[in-house]
Order: structure tokens, then C-alpha cells, then sequence
């Protein structure tokens, strides 16, 4: 039974995908192109990466809001040290993602603070920290050196950033089903004290789980520099609500203890596909969409999302009660 | 052995310890800004700075003391910031007569008082009915309307500045009254009413009950769906206020930036002035330091060079040392 | 048993909580492959000494030798790596994971790092197996019932290769045939070499599976004695400290006097039915009688009172008040009617933290004393000072936050809650429980008054002696159901243990 929910939980996000997929196939020329595709999936893989993190963070109850700020702290960074070619930008970004997750990790382990004003002050920190390297500008990138391959490359015909969040989920499914770290971070939010009780390195996993999170933000940071030219300590605003957003969308309970990773990743592109057919539905010229419906069709699809499970979990609440 | 011990006595100087830290904590720091400032910043003593301090504190605190309320009834707010900017967008479009033309523009200015207030109110009860009838946590009712709340405010202007002249309007902003600014003595009610309410009525009883214990509070007789969309609809009031107020200043209304990041200044005042974000306290004055060393933390960095960005830096730090100071006194 | 040293000693154990002392120079000690009862009133002491030695608290003195070596537990893992297991009361699982993912986490059999689910569901089906339960343990642990998740985490323990085994209250939601179970498979871990520690309030049991008991008082160690050696009656005079005598004379409460039961009846509650506990549930209470709810735990006494209530809903059955049918949805109808509710669970459902003594104590009167939405403090105040005089709250001010005040003046604080508003009848579940005997005598006195002075009392105990000695009338539920309706010369300890654990539903037609 436990399979056939989880089935369901990830079998909505993708039916609700194939339909906006077929919807934008059927209207729009190109939709399916290969150019738009790709194009997609590499811009999209920015968020996949933070929501994988953040997927993660939410299955031991928990929560990160300094995904945006540090994302753009590290995309500052390595667009700063992109002369010196890919291998040192990529590790100092994504360095510097790795350690704001970590200063997460210890602040809420060792100081018993909630998550979310842990997360809120990193936020702002990252932030600020961002601002004071970039001197409040944006830092242009070497285009010599080939750091910008990770962002704009392809191998094989696929974007390279694609590749890497394939992997990276592919991973993170493996580990939440089959390695005993995943397990226990279900577990963990599955009852934190009865898991402590249980012997599980409770602090251990959620130390992890963090820095995981800021080094998913790092990667994030290092594909904005490179995608789009420049470090940019601005951006990253809004980036963890819509990462939670994704991840809710796509079936885990905010409340920790149920989650999948693939979920996550379909909810992405879901809310990933609004934006898309919006830009589509602009370029026909029949009607005008601006940007702001997109915001509006999240919230929307927020909404129905959250209905649904909440009456999902009303249901599955009241059969734990009969029994 | 006996001599040595009691002279030592004698010169013992008792530092305060962490615990009274904990609780005067917020004076101390207000006192040493104050002091601080008053010693190195050139002008700090004039009733210019004063009213610049007050001012743009203002409308955070206003919408912060809101967000007190729905904290402390166990809750949180994200769409604060959105329902600004949709009481923004809604204001200009009355009194500028394009909605509908009205006699006079007193009729105009009073209706764009009150209408987008009770709008933003209103989506505010919209939280609440979320989060009551279907059981939504807080966080995610109201980030719904954090993302699709900016897009509403932004469709009503198409995303377009609004810029205006309107000083029957403008009033509230950029007015004062008894040489005190307007904004400041909309603040000041507000922070007395909420004070008072959750003092000495018994709705503030009441959310105090359901913050603290839920399942109590219902088992005595508290009616605590009620409570709930209550407190969200005042939230939703304090931003609608806040968001005519910002506009007012500012003589326009930019549906893209108003209340932009507000939401996360309002619960960092909250936090450091006290109040848990578990539910149970709701220290309106407290969050009127928090707000009130926010910022002038914020104010000594800058008027001492000190680069915008570092101050989001100390901003955090301090959020996470008064959250800790706090916990140490409740545990 | 055996002659070898003993498995565990615990020696002069010293636990201090906020300056009050829990535990004062307690011993325990248990031989090998032996099965050994500790027992206790409620702030015995019990669960302190439980959690010290499974490593979720640390003592401040005293020395702990396991297996022979000297030992202290930083955490519940150290313990457990080290041999210990405990069954806890609330299932200490996850349920939202599978049966067998419950028994193997954090130690899972794992292929190259990965993990071998096969393997796991096969051992966690074969463990369950030896049990004689059979199910799929790939289902997550909510799908089934108490009984079964307290087999497994039994199950649990025994996949940690634990050489001692700590049972807290096992027995409290198992139905007789399960119990039976569970008493193979302690003798089944007694016979592999493994010892038991078994914490329980139900004596019978400890006779039929126990070698040996250990009595805790007041954070005291007060006696050590074999099972065979000691009689039920001077086990009970050890736990309350009473004299044999005194205890065999005055009864073991403090519920004295004559009742004055009226023929007015306040309430009466029909072939109730609510959710999955409730299945058939009548009762009656009058003006001035105390009406006792018996029952083992999880035969739905706590679910009936809150139906009553109006906290939870009704989906059969009637209710009437004062001859009138009522339907309640929310409990302030109920309040409005004039009925009360002091809940079991203080922390759960009771205190409100973080406030005053006084806005805890008036919470539910409010309404009354509030005049345009304002709260008139000054009646306020005059009824919480009387109250805490009349009922001796200790506390150093109404302003105090309540969560400083101990468990008993707690509960006089709740108690306080609904008396000061005058109701017509009050519901209690557990009164008593988690208070100490003198704060226990205080609160069953005032009971009595109370009833005397023509209040209706439903009172929901576990302690029989409340049952026996305080009601004047007693229904008995078993399972969801009523099995007994015991006027006051039926009501003794036999009938109602009788009922409780054989009783039929045998009350068609005869209750109306």
C-alpha cells in the first residue's frame, strides 16, 4: 500500500506535466523543438539543483530559505575566479554554497534554533556578503577560459547542466531508497524524537542535509554566472519559495517524513512549463500575457496542489487513527 | 585561608549574567545605538534624524506588529509584502478617477483609503480560510499568495509605474500633524491598539491560547478557526495600511517593488523583539524594539559609511543572537 | 536466573529536575534471564530511572554497571549498541515507514552499502514469524493496530541482539489474547538468556509473568522482594506508603463521607457510537452523584468523554441534558449547558504554557467576565486568589507562568479552570494521575465536596481503589463498550475487574 501512495503522489505532479506538455504541443509551433527544450531544460536546471537540495532539507521536517541569497553569493564568486578556468570557479562556488550549509547545519544543531530563523539570517548574510564582494554590481565572466562550457556547452546534443541534474537526481533517488543515510532522513522527519530514541544520528543527518542544500545552491550559483555571462549578487530573490514550491507541487509533505526526489523534480518543471507556455502564448500575438500571469498560474497551481494533499493527508490521516 | 577569601569579597564586580542579558538584552542594545551614535554620528541629536528613523521604520513596523499578532497565534504570514503592493496598485487607480469618475477627490482619497485596506484585509481572510478549512500549514497557505499576490497587484497596472501628485492623498505619507509625521501617528495607534488588545481583551486571550496550545484552548471553549482568520485578516489591514503609506511617500506606486522583502524585516522583528515563532507570546512592544534596532543598526552603518550589503550581514547575526539569547531564557 | 553476577546494577542514583529531586540514592539491580517488575505510583520515579539508564537523561550521581563494566549512556544509541532496548508506552516508531524498515533502522543488512530490502523484508517477516505474527511488512507501520507496532518494537529490540529488554506499560493496548502473546514471547527472550525489565501498573500481570519486583516510592527504592514472597496488598501498602492495617481499614483513599445522590438526572448518553473507539456506549450521571468510568487503557473511556463533550463527533446515538436531547459540535456547547472537561493530558490539552496561573485559571470563564470585548481583571483576580486559596495551589503568584508550577498544582490550576465555572456536571479523566498522595488526597476531598454539594461527577480512573471506594455508581467499558452498570453495593473490586476483563455487552433493554 505504501508503494501504490507513493505511486499516486508522483503519478499527479506527472499527469498534471504530460497535460501541460501536450497542451503546449498541440498550440504552439516549435514547442516541442529541440531548441526550446533544451533551452528549457538549461535554464530550469538553476532550480532543479536548489530544489533538489531543498528536497531533502523539507523530508527532515525542516527548511531553507538561503538557497537564493546563497546562490547568488556563489555565482558572484565564481564568475570573480572564472579567468582561471573552469575546475577553480566551479569548486569556490560551489565551496562557497558547501559552507554557508554548513554554518545552516551547526547554528541549528548546536544552537536548537529553529530552521527557518537560521535560514532567514543566513539569508540575509549571503546576501549582504554577495553585495559586498561584487561592490553591488555585476561581475562580468572570462569567456576565455572556458568556465562558461559548464553553463552553455552540450555533450552529446543535451546541455551539459542537464547532464549534471540527471545525475544528481538519479543519485539522490539511490541514496533516499537504498542508502541507510536516506533512510534515516525520512525518518528524522518522519518523528524526530522517535528517531532519536531509535539510536539515529539525528544531528549527523540534518548537519548533512543542510550542507547538501548550500552546495546545491552553489552549483545553482556557478550555472547562473555561467549561463547568463555574470555573477549577479541581485538575483536569487524568490528562488527558495519557488524551490518549496516545487517541492510541495510535487507531493512532499511539508511537515517532513514523505517525499521523493523525482516528485521534486517533475514539480520544477511543472512550474518551470508555466513560464515557458506564457513566453509561447505571448510570441502567437493573440492575446497579450504579461509576465505577472505567471506569478498568477503559480500561485494557482500552488493552490490546487495544496488543496488536493491537504485532503490526502485528511484521508490518510483518519485511516492511522482507526487503526 | 578565611581573610584572604573575604577581601576577595570585597572587590567582587558581578557581571550581568546571560539570563538577564536575555531579558534586557533589547533595552541594553537601544541604549548602546543610541549611545553610540550619539557620540559619533554628526548630527544624530537633531529631529531630522529622528524623523528619519521613525519614518522609514514605520511602515515595517506596521506591518510587523501584524505579523506579532498572527505569530502569535501560532502562525506566520508570508504574503504581507504582496498584499502591500496590491493595496498600492488599488489606491492610485481610485483616486486618480480610473476606475470611475468621482465628484470630488476628497470622496476619491477617502474610498482610497478604505477599499484597498479592506481588499488586502480581505485576501488576508482568504489565508485564513486556507489554513482553517483545509488544515494548510501557514507557511504554504500564504506563500500562495506570495507569488500569485505580486502578480495581481502587477495586473491591475500592467506592471507600470504610477506616478502621481496627490497631497489630499499624500497626506498619510508626507504630512504632519503637530510637527509629528502622519505615518508615525498612524504607527504609534496602532502599536497602543495592538498593546492593548492583546493585553486586556479577551481576543488577545484568546490568540494567546490558541498559539500556546491549540488543543487546549479548543477544549476550553475557545472557537479557534475564528481566532485564526481573524488574525490573518488583521494582518492583512496592517499591510493594506502599510502599503498606502509607502506609496503616499514615495508619490508612486510601483506594483513591482512595494513591500519587495518586507515580509522577512517584519519576522526578523518579531523574532528579535521576543516573541517566539512557536506561538503562545505576542510582545507588541518588543517587536517595536526589534523594529526599532533593526533598523537603527541599519541607520548608524550607513551614516558611518558603511557599505548597505554589510548591514544585511550584521542584520543577521543579530537575528540569530537574540533568537538565542531568547531561548535561553525560555528553556 | 543464574548465579553470574547481575547484569545490570544501578547504585545510588541521584536526578534533580529544576532544584526538585526525582530520584534520591535509588538502586535497581536485575540478574540474568530473569524478568523483573519495577514498580510505582505515578512521580515515582520509574520512568526517570528508565531514561537515565537508556541514555536519554543524565544522573547527576551514582554508578551503573552493565555486563559487568561500568557504564554511562550519552544517548539512547550508546545504549543501544551497548544491549539495551526499550519499549516505550507511546510507540517510539516511525510510522509513515514500513513494518520491517521500522525493525532494521540503523542497522540495516545492506549489499556493498546498499541497502538489501530484500534481505530486510525477509528477516523483519521471519522475526514477526517467531512471534506468531504474520503480515506484510512492507506496509507502512500505521496501517496496523497498536498491538501489533508494540510487537514489533519489540521485534526491534530483539534484531539488536539486546542482552536487556525494558517494557514500559507493554500490556496498556493489548487485548487478553494479545497480552498472552506477549507474555510467550517475554518468557521466549527470558529462555534465550535475556532479561526484562517490565514497568507496569496492572499487578495481576506481574504475578502471572514476573520473578521478582522492585517498588519505587518518592524517588526512593523501597523494596526488593521475589514475586512469590510478596501478596498484592502489601505490594499496594509499599507503593502508597500506607500501613497494611490502615490500608486494609480506611480503604487506600481519601474518599470519605456519604454521598448525596439525587434522582435528578443531569445527564444520560444512549448507544453512543463515535469514531473507531466508541462502539456502544451507554451511562447516566445524576445530580450529586460521582459516576466512575472503568476500563482497561484503549477501551475508549477518554474518546466517550470527549464525544460527550462535543470534541469529538457523534455518529450514533443520543445524548440528553437535563431531559433534553443535545447535539454538541464544538465544546463550547457543551460549556454553555454547563458541563466541564479536565482532560488526561495536562501538557497535550490543558495548560496554555507560556501564560499566567491566572489567565490559565479563568481561560474558560472569560466570556463571563468580559464586558464589549474587554476583560474586567478585577473579577478576574477575586476568582482566581479564591480559588487558589480553596484549593491550595502552590505557587508564588497568580502571575507565574504555569509551566513552573509541579504537575499537581497543575492540575488543581485546570481543575480550578472549570469550577470556578459553576457547571452542573464535570467530567474528569484521571484526576489524580501524575500527582503525589498528598496532592491526590486533596483533590479526591474535594471531589466529594463538590458532589455533595449537588454537582454531577463522571470520573475516568485507572486507579480501581478511585473506582471502588469514591463512586457511587460505576459503568464499565470494555472495548468500546458498556459491560457493566455497578450500583454501589455491586461495585467492588472483584465485578469490576470481572467486567473489565470478561465482560459482555449485556445491557439491552436493561438500561433505559
Amino acid at each position: 500500500m505504501s508503494t501504490v501512495l507513493r505511486f499516486m503522489r508522483g503519478q499527479g505532479v506527472l499527469v498534471a506535466l504530460l497535460l501541460l506538455i501536450l497542451f503546449g504541443a498541440w498550440r504552439y509551433d516549435n514547442f516541442l523543438g529541440s531548441f526550446n527544450i533544451l533551452s528549457f531544460l538549461r535554464y530550469n536546471s538553476m532550480f532543479a539543483f536548489i530544489a533538489f537540495g531543498m528536497c531533502f532539507v523539507i523530508m527532515t521536517g525542516g527548511i531553507d530559505l538561503s538557497v537564493g541569497s546563497t546562490a547568488a553569493m556563489s555565482s558572484v564568486i565564481a564568475a570573480y575566479l572564472s579567468p582561471h578556468g573552469l575546475l577553480p570557479s566551479l569548486m569556490a562556488g560551489a565551496g562557497a554554497g558547501l559552507a554557508v550549509g554548513m554554518l545552516n547545519g551547526i547554528l541549528l544543531t548546536r544552537l536548537n534554533i529553529l530552521p527557518f530563523i537560521v535560514t532567514l539570517a543566513s539569508m540575509l548574510a549571503a546576501s549582504g556578503t554577495g553585495l559586498l564582494i561584487a561592490g553591488n554590481k555585476s561581475i562580468g565572466v572570462s569567456y576565455e577560459s572556458g568556465f562558461t562550457e559548464i553553463g552553455q556547452g552540450d555533450i552529446f546534443g543535451f546541455p551539459i547542466p542537464a547532464w549534471i541534474v540527471v545525475f544528481v537526481f538519479l543519485f539522490g533517488s539511490i541514496t533516499l531508497n537504498f542508502l541507510p543515510f536516506g533512510r534515516n532522513v525520512l525518518a528524522i522527519g518522519g518523528g524526530e524524537d522517535a528517531a532519536r530514541l531509535m539510536g539515529l544520528p539525528v544531528d549527523r543527518v540534518k548537519f548533512t542535509v543542510y550542507s547538501l542544500s548550500g552546495l546545491m545552491a552553489g552549483l545553482a550559483g556557478v550555472q547562473l554566472a555561467a549561463q547568463f555571462g555574470a555573477g549577479q549578487p541581485t538575483e536569487g530573490v524568490g528562488w527558495e519559495l519557488f524551490a518549496i514550491a516545487s517541492v510541495v507541487v510535487g507531493g512532499t509533505l511539508l511537515s517532513g517524513g514523505v517525499g521523493s526526489v523525482g516528485a521534486s523534480l517533475s514539480g520544477v518543471l511543472l512550474l518551470g512549463l508555466v513560464f515557458n507556455i506564457l513566453n509561447f502564448e505571448n510570441g502567437m500575438g493573440l492575446v497579450s500575457l504579461r509576465a505577472h500571469w505567471q506569478s498568477i498560474l503559480r500561485g494557482a497551481f500552488l493552490l490546487i496542489v495544496v488543496i488536493v494533499q491537504s485532503r490526502l493527508a485528511l484521508r490518510a490521516r483518519q485511516r492511522m487513527q482507526s487503526s | 585561608m578565611a581573610a584572604l577569601n573575604k577581601s576577595a569579597d570585597a572587590f567582587e564586580f558581578k557581571l550581568p549574567s546571560v539570563s538577564w542579558f536575555s531579558r534586557y538584552g533589547n533595552i541594553v542594545a537601544l541604549v548602546i545605538l543610541i549611545l553610540f551614535n550619539l557620540l559619533f554620528t554628526p548630527n544624530f541629536a537633531t529631529w531630522q534624524t529622528l524623523n528619519i528613523n521613525l519614518t522609514q521604520v514605520s511602515t515595517i513596523l506596521i506591518v510587523a506588529i501584524g505579523m506579532t499578532v498572527v505569530i502569535g497565534s501560532g502562525g506566520i504570514d508570508l504574503s504581507v509584502g504582496s498584499l502591500m503592493a496590491i493595496a498600492g496598485a488599488i489606491a492610485p487607480l481610485i483616486f486618480l478617477n480610473n476606475i470611475v469618475q468621482l465628484p470630488n477627490i476628497y470622496v476619491g482619497v477617502a474610498l482610497a483609503f478604505t477599499i484597498p485596506v479592506l481588499l488586502a484585509g480581505l485576501f488576508g481572510l482568504f489565508n485564513g480560510w486556507l489554513i482553517t478549512r483545509y488544515k494548510v500549514q501557514p507557511i504554504v497557505a500564504t506563500l500562495i499568495l506570495f507569488i500569485a499576490g505580486r502578480g495581481i497587484a502587477q495586473s491591475f497596472t500592467d506592471s507600470n509605474q504610477v506616478i502621481f501628485t496627490t497631497p489630499e492623498f499624500q497626506f498619510i505619507g508626507l504630512g504632519r500633524l503637530f510637527g509629528i509625521p502622519v505615518q508615525v501617528i498612524i504607527m504609534c495607534v496602532i502599536v497602543a491598539t495592538a498593546v492593548w488588545s492583546v493585553g486586556r481583551t479577551i481576543f488577545g486571550k484568546h490568540l494567546l491560547a490558541v498559539g500556546g496550545n491549540e488543543a487546549a484552548a479548543r477544549l476550553a471553549g475557545i472557537q479557534v478557526d475564528r481566532i485564526k482568520r481573524r488574525v490573518y485578516f488583521i494582518s492583512g489591514i496592517c499591510s493594506g495600511i502599510a502599503g498606502l503609506i509607502v506609496i503616499a511617500r514615495n508619490s508612486a506606486a510601483d506594483s513591482n517593488l512595494v513591500g519587495l522583502g518586507v515580509e522577512l524585516d517584519a519576522i526578523a522583528a518579531v523574532a528579535v523583539g521576543g516573541t517566539l515563532l512557536t506561538g503562545g507570546r505576542a510582545n507588541v512592544l518588543g517587536t517595536l524594539m526589534g523594529a526599532l534596532i533593526i533598523q537603527l543598526v541599519r541607520f548608524t552603518l550607513l551614516a558611518n559609511g558603511v557599505p548597505d550589503a554589510a548591514a544585511l550581514v550584521v542584520k543577521a547575526g543579530l537575528i540569530v543572537l537574540a533568537v538565542w539569547l531568547q531561548r535561553r531564557v525560555s528553556a | 536466573m543464574s548465579n553470574l553476577s547481575p547484569l545490570l546494577r544501578m547504585e545510588a542514583i541521584d536526578k534533580h529536575f529544576n532544584g526538585v529531586a526525582a530520584l534520591t540514592k535509588a538502586d535497581f539491580q536485575i540478574a540474568r534471564g530473569e524478568v523483573h517488575a519495577l514498580v510505582g505510583q505515578n512521580g515515582a520515579g520509574k520512568s526517570t530511572m528508565i531514561k537515565i539508564l537508556t541514555g536519554a537523561y543524565r544522573k547527576d550521581s551514582g554508578e551503573i554497571t552493565f555486563d559487568g563494566k561500568r557504564v554511562e549512556f550519552a544517548s539512547p544509541e550508546e545504549a543501544q549498541n551497548s544491549g539495551i532496548a526499550t519499549i516505550y508506552q507511546e510507540i517510539n516508531l516511525i510510522p509513515y515507514r514500513s513494518v520491517a524498515e521500522n525493525i532494521f533502522l540503523g542497522h540495516a543488512p545492506q549489499q556493498f552499502g546498499f541497502l538489501d530490502w530484500s534481505r530486510m523484508n525477509h528477516e523483519a517477516k521471519e522475526l514477526l514469524r517467531r512471534f506468531d505474527i504474520r503480515i506484510d511488512v512492507r506496509e507502512p507501520l500505521f496501517a496496523y493496530n497498536t498491538a501489533i507496532q508494540q510487537m514489533v518494537a519489540i521485534a526491534r529490540a530483539v534484531s539488536f541482539k539486546a542482552k536487556l529488554v525494558i517494557m514500559d506499560e507493554p500490556t496498556s493496548s493489548l487485548a487478553d489474547h494479545e497480552v498472552d502473546t506477549l507474555y510467550g514471547v517475554i518468557s521466549q527472550l527470558r529462555d534465550a538468556g535475556l532479561s526484562v525489565v517490565f514497568v507496569s501498573h496492572k499487578l495481576d500481570e506481574l504475578y502471572k509473568v514476573c520473578d521478582r519486583v522492585t517498588v519505587m516510592r518518592d524517588g526512593h527504592t523501597i523494596a526488593t522482594s521475589e514475586m512469590t514472597k510478596i501478596t498484592k496488598l502489601e505490594l499496594v501498602a509499599a507503593m502508597l506508603g500506607r500501613d497494611i492495617q490502615t490500608v486494609r481499614r480506611e480503604g487506600q483513599t481519601s474518599f470519605y463521607g456519604t454521598s448525596h445522590v439525587t434522582d435528578y438526572t443531569l445527564i444520560k448518553a444512549k448507544r453512543l457510537q463515535a469514531g473507531t473507539k466508541v462502539k456502544d456506549v451507554s451511562l447516566a450521571v445524576r445530580a450529586g452523584e460521582i459516576v466512575g468510568l472503568a476500563g482497561l487503557l484503549g477501551s475508549g473511556r477518554t474518546e466517550v468523554a470527549k464525544a460527550i463533550f462535543g470534541a469529538d463527533q457523534i455518529d450514533a446515538g443520543t445524548i440528553t441534558v437535563a431531559g433534553n436531547p443535545v447535539r454538541f459540535r464544538e465544546p463550547i456547547d457543551a460549556i454553555n449547558l454547563g458541563i466541564g472537561f479536565c482532560s488526561e493530558d495536562r501538557k497535550v490539552e490543558g495548560i496554555i504554557p507560556e501564560m499566567s496561573v491566572r489567565d490559565n485559571l479563568t481561560l474558560a470563564i472569560l466570556p463571563r467576565l468580559t464586558r464589549s470585548g474587554i476583560v474586567d481583571e478585577v473579577r478576574q483576580r477575586e476568582i482566581v486568589n479564591r480559588f487558589i486559596k480553596r484549593l491550595g495551589i502552590k505557587t508564588s503568584g497568580p502571575e507565574q507562568k504555569i509551566k513552573e508550577l509541579s504537575g499537581g498544582n497543575q492540575q488543581k490550576v485546570l481543575l480550578a479552570r472549570w469550577l470556578c465555572m459553576e457547571p452542573r456536571l464535570i467530567i474528569l479523566d484521571e484526576p489524580t494521575r501524575g500527582i503525589d498522595v498528598g496532592g491526590k488526597a486533596d483533590i479526591q476531598m474535594l471531589i466529594r465536596e463538590l458532589a455533595d454539594a449537588g454537582l454531577g461527577v463522571l470520573m475516568i480512573s485507572s486507579e480501581l481503589e478511585e473506582i471502588i471506594e469514591g463512586c457511587d455508581h460505576a459503568f464499565v467499558l470494555r472495548d468500546g463498550r458498556t459491560v457493566a452498570d455497578l450500583q454501589r453495593d455491586a461495585l467492588s473490586e472483584i465485578a469490576v475487574m470481572t467486567a473489565m476483563a470478561q465482560g459482555e455487552s449485556t445491557l439491552d433493554g436493561r438500561f433505559e
